[in-house]
């Protein structure tokens, strides 16, 4: 795909979280469309894998640590062919494959089953680690919030990857400011940031979240880096796209009513109608 | 009596009796299912040693991994890892894990259904001097309310060395909780083991069955207090009260038939474990038998309390562990159904069968 039609793909799916989130009536807007970037990049770009295939063995593995982002996943992966679009109406519904928060022995091409918080690095890097102790060449993916970073789990596991060297591993920091109790600065700050992973021995890189070609770039470059783990820090809007959710706390973990549903939806549609690369 | 068919000890009762950690039958056990299946991994959160995972180091150093004193990484490391395909055995002690970890195990773990193994050493009062803060006396509690996860508490080092090997292959995510200290080793390599499937070491029981009402008990005991549970038995014996001695190492899943079968046989029931009695195996046994076969029981164990600094066989005769506090509370229930008419006693049979 060209970076315009990745961009307009991350404006469908955008329109499809609102959809979404609407139809389930609680679920998580802001983190979940901060990320369509992000994941629109990963599964139409960099991702090697089969949505006719999920359990290829020699896929990349993308782990979601903060689970409750999991709506612009399953949109994504409805996009890629992973399931049929219509399923993604039973969101939080009894008996949906496509529960509030990710599991994997429900729906195959999740690797993980998150929610809590700070223990989706462990096991990313515990993935990375059994992978090159058998020489697979595949490469591990781990998403991240910023917010998850108060939790002594995952510096735990930055610990670990930082200690084991693990090259494989690439994860991406969802830096959008923002957790349940306010911006992420006042309720504990992570600042700076940078210099805590390169303390633990990680390769750092920052990057515009929202920039697709950066997003992409950023990855290949950790790729090349064969010494250490490699956090990208991903500098997002929470709620891009939708100019009355973008960057307020309040909307972590609401939905859209019917109205501002609509709202959005006209609002992304205009903007859709308007992508233009700047790098074409 | 003994129990011919499990091949038991022929030292049982001698003074005599070998003496072994369970934990050095973990330690073996790894070696052994390692060399069985490439797919065994150990990790150790600092305490390699005295775990004995180090004879896992030493044999199998690539499958080797030091986590650091980070019990919730140790654990969620380990899911990532069994998620690809390895089957890792995690040791601690289980203050820490499944202490420290318990959400973590319950989300990567048993909701993920990843069959990571949960190796919870120094487990009960009789880890001794270091004291209270480091005696995990509410470990089977917590895992076994966790759905999905097997709990299995061996009685002995040989047993701990073939609940490691099975546990290897169930694939299911477990936990083992083990000892420290050197114990009876009651058991041989030739005594059958299946987990899941409760054995009955000692029966005086049968042979008398006109006085089953007011004069045999069940006792259903795990880990090494099995051991403590036959001695009360021989001596319940000497003084004419039949019993029958339940080694009951699987808490989950556990064996409601065999369970159900020795409270009919005997009608009073006596549980026996180095762990709060709240929540442990006598709640599993007295769940089975609520539902099942409700017949009067004692419990043998910590009374919602916490321990401290001693020697671990003063710690267990303070706190009423050892073979003559099974003896007297045997005799107090004794005494009570004593006390009741056969007839409401076949009553309540009746209307349970």
């Amino acid at each position: 795909m060209t970076t315009r039609e990745l961009e307009k793909k991350a404006n469908e799916i955008r329109q499809d979280v609102i959809k979404m989130l609407l139809k389930a009536g609680s679920g998580h807007s802001a983190g979940s469309l901060g990320q369509a970037d992000i994941f629109t990049a990963l599964y139409f770009e960099i991702l090697k894998h089969n949505p006719k295939n999920p359990l290829w063995e020699d896929r990349d593995r993308l782990f979601l640590s903060c689970g409750h982002t999991v709506p612009v996943r399953y949109v994504t992966m409805a996009h890629a062919g992973y399931f049929p679009r219509d399923e993604l109406k039973t969101l939080r519904k009894l008996g949906s494959r496509l529960q509030g928060h990710p599991e994997r022995t429900r729906l195959p091409g999740l690797e993980s089953t998150s929610g809590p918080l700070g223990e989706g690095l462990a096991q990313a890097s515990g993935f990375a680690y059994a992978a090159r102790m058998d020489g697979r060449k595949f490469r591990v993916y781990c998403i991240c919030s910023d917010g998850e970073h108060d939790s002594g789990n995952h510096w735990e596991a930055v610990l670990f990857a930082g200690k084991y060297n693990l090259s494989n591993l690439t994860v991406i920091v969802d830096r959008n400011n923002i957790q349940i109790d306010g911006y992420t600065e006042d309720v504990m700050s992570l600042e700076p940031l940078e210099a805590k992973y390169k303390a633990f021995n990680w390769h750092v890189l920052h990057i515009d979240g929202h920039n697709i070609e950066e997003i992409i770039d950023a990855v290949n470059h950790a790729k090349a880096v064969y010494e250490d783990p490699t956090v990208i820090i991903a500098h997002t809007i929470p709620g891009k796209g939708v100019d009355f959710i973008e960057r307020l706390p309040q909307w972590h973990g609401m939905t859209p009513n019917t109205e501002e549903a609509k709202k959005a939806l006209h609002e992304l549609r205009t903007l859709g109608g308007r992508i233009r690369s700047e790098h074409e | 009596m003994l129990n011919s068919k499990l091949k038991l000890s022929n030292k049982i009762f001698e003074k005599d009796i070998e003496k072994r950690a369970c934990r050095d039958g973990y330690g073996k056990g790894l070696v052994i299912a390692g060399e069985k299946d490439e797919r065994v991994v150990v990790l150790c959160a600092d305490l390699t040693e005295s775990t004995r995972s180090h004879h896992f180091q030493e044999k199998f150093p690539k499958r080797f991994v030091e986590i650091g004193v980070a019990e919730q990484a140790l654990v969620t490391v380990a899911a990532g890892m069994a998620a690809y395909g390895k089957i890792p055995f995690i040791s601690s002690y289980a203050i820490f894990s499944p202490g420290r970890n318990w959400e973590q195990i319950r989300t990567t773990v048993a909701l993920n259904n990843v069959p990571v193994k949960i190796g919870g050493a120094h487990a009960g009062i009789s880890v001794g001097s270091d004291g209270a803060s480091h005696q995990a006396l509410e470990d089977i509690s917590l895992m076994r309310v966790i759905p999905n996860m097997v709990v299995l508490a061996p009685g002995d080092a040989i047993e701990t060395r073939k609940v490691v090997i099975e546990a290897a292959n169930n694939g299911k995510p477990t936990y083992i909780r083990f000892t420290r200290e050197a114990t009876p080793v009651f058991t041989t390599d030739e005594t059958p083991f299946k987990i899941g499937r409760a054995e009955i070491f000692w029966d005086s029981v049968s042979d008398r069955v006109q006085n089953i009402t007011h004069n045999s008990v069940a006792l259903i005991a795990c880990g090494p207090l099995v051991y403590e549970a036959l001695l009360a038995a021989k001596k319940l014996d000497a003084q004419g009260v039949g019993s029958i001695v339940v080694n009951c190492h699987t808490i989950k899943p556990i064996d409601e038939k065999k369970i159900v079968e020795v409270a009919k046989e005997c009608g009073k029931v006596v549980t026996v474990e180095e762990h709060q009695v709240n929540g442990g195996l006598g709640s599993a046994v007295a769940e089975v038998l609520a539902r099942n076969y409700p017949v009067p029981m004692g419990f043998i164990g910590m009374n919602d309390s916490f321990g401290e600094s001693g020697k671990p066989d003063e710690l267990l005769e303070k706190y009423g562990m050892k073979s003559d506090s099974i003896r007297e509370t045997v005799e107090k229930i004794i005494e009570k159904r004593g006390g009741e008419k056969d007839g409401d006693f076949k009553s309540q049979k009746e209307r349970w069968e």
